[in-house]
């Protein structure tokens, strides 16, 4: 993870060091909103905006803001743009913004955000920054979206249930359900629908990840 | 490192901050407003009779009495009139005592003395539990609709305190702090019925 080609970088939080199923971080947010598919695909975009924003702007004053003042300025940095993606999805997105409720505010403590400010864009040049910025966005939303999807799917028997928040009148109408009426498991909607949901998709990736690096011929690169 | 140096970068990162969301507060704010009456409009429609011809939520009055359903504070009741006869009117009432903060919620009382339905309005509570009191989550808030309103109902509170309603599950504070604060508002209600109606009715703002 040296490399500050800007593909490998995006690659890496997909999938090497993806944040929700690798880093294991976020996850407060992560297992909290992922009821269904539509919350955790608008946490994943507001995440995604947060974290391409900082990376991009911490990056580009790396060399104005010294070691010692790093996390104050951080710290001020993200909860601003927090802020603003709050006030935009109050402004337009203002049944989903209700609907997520505190944790576009909490994606302030989201430790992946702040994680790749320090761990990355605070020493890389902004194109590598916002890469990884992206990428771990991206990474992080995808789990929110698959997790949620799996929980909606299991737990409601629908999918897309609230897409009208996301993408109006015309998104309303993506709702369909996968199981018939009242043929579900409300287990998977509850906390520990979340924790069992989560851990599946750990077990799931570690055992790609483990299958890739067996096979004969492959890079026998480090997988984690 | 010179601490009127770093004195000086953040002062001037937290100015841009400060710069950025002051701008985009103003532009964001008139929608913010229109988005915050168009929903308060829909959820007064989902507690209010059918026949009426005046606009309930322009037909506002502010309540502050001590032993209200708000405490202290002043909290608005919206009017549903049908020509000059009552039609319905709505309630605003906070449960001081939610599991994590207070609940806001929206009463609305027929003419008939049956309260037509209660909506919550504004909550903090724990996710996948107590917001179950939000009409999008559960159905359980609905269990109000037809109750009768006009005296007071000995039954009113949760089977495992003697009562005839049902509690969500895993949020016995949150279920008993959402009744409790229904009927106390009833409660009001029936003491200062007519002259909820009679209230001069105050601009917004």
């Amino acid at each position: 993870m040296n490399t500050t080609n800007g593909n490998a970088t995006f690659l890496s939080g997909l999938w090497q060091t993806n944040p929700g199923l690798v880093q294991l971080l976020g996850l407060c947010p992560l297992l909290a909103v992922t009821t269904t598919l539509i919350n955790g695909l608008g946490l994943g975009l507001a995440t995604i905006a947060v974290l391409c924003a900082s990376n991009t702007l911490v990056a580009a004053t790396r060399h104005w803001i010294h070691p010692n003042l790093r996390l104050p300025v951080y710290v001020l940095l993200i909860a601003g743009f927090v802020s603003a993606v709050d006030l935009v999805a109050h402004a337009w997105f203002f049944d989903l913004h209700g609907s997520l409720g505190i944790f576009i505010p909490l994606i302030v403590t989201n430790c992946v955000i702040l994680g790749r400010a320090e761990a990355f864009a605070s020493r890389r040049p902004v194109p590598a920054a916002l890469a990884d910025g992206l990428g771990h966005g991206l990474g992080f939303a995808a789990v929110l979206v698959v997790l949620g999807a799996l929980r909606e799917a299991i737990g409601r028997g629908t999918l897309f249930a609230g897409a009208g928040m996301l993408f109006g009148d015309t998104g309303a109408a993506l709702e369909f359900r996968v199981l018939p009426e009242g043929v579900s498991l409300p287990l998977a909607g509850l906390a520990p629908g979340a924790f069992i949901g989560l851990a599946a998709l750990v077990a799931g990736r570690n055992l790609l990840a483990k299958r890739r690096a067996a096979r004969p011929g492959n890079r026998a690169k480090r997988e984690q | 490192m010179n601490p009127g140096r770093a004195l000086t970068v953040l002062v001037v990162v937290a100015m841009l901050a400060a710069l950025l969301l002051a701008a985009l507060d103003a532009t964001t704010r008139d929608r913010i407003a229109r988005n915050q009456a168009q929903q308060l409009m829909a959820t007064l429609q989902a507690v209010l009779p059918t026949d009426y011809d005046n606009e309930p939520h322009l037909d506002r009055a502010m309540i502050a009495v001590p032993d209200g359903p708000g405490g202290a504070d002043a909290l608005p009741v919206y009017r549903a009139r049908l020509g000059d006869e009552p039609a319905g009117l709505v309630l605003t009432a906070v449960a001081p005592d939610g599991y994590v903060d207070a609940i806001r919620l929206l009463v609305g009382v027929g003419a008939d003395d049956r309260v037509v339905g209660v909506r919550v309005i504004a909550h903090t509570e724990t996710p996948g539990l107590g917001d179950g009191i939000d009409a999008a989550r559960s159905d359980w808030i609905l269990a109000f609709a037809g109750r009768e309103a006009g005296a007071a109902d000995p039954a009113w509170a949760l089977r495992r305190d003697g009562g005839d309603f049902d509690q969500l599950s895993g949020a016995t504070v949150t279920s008993r702090a959402v009744l409790n604060a229904v009927r106390r508002t009833l409660d009001y209600y029936r003491m200062n019925r007519e002259a909820l109606y009679a209230l001069p009715s105050v601009d917004m703002d």
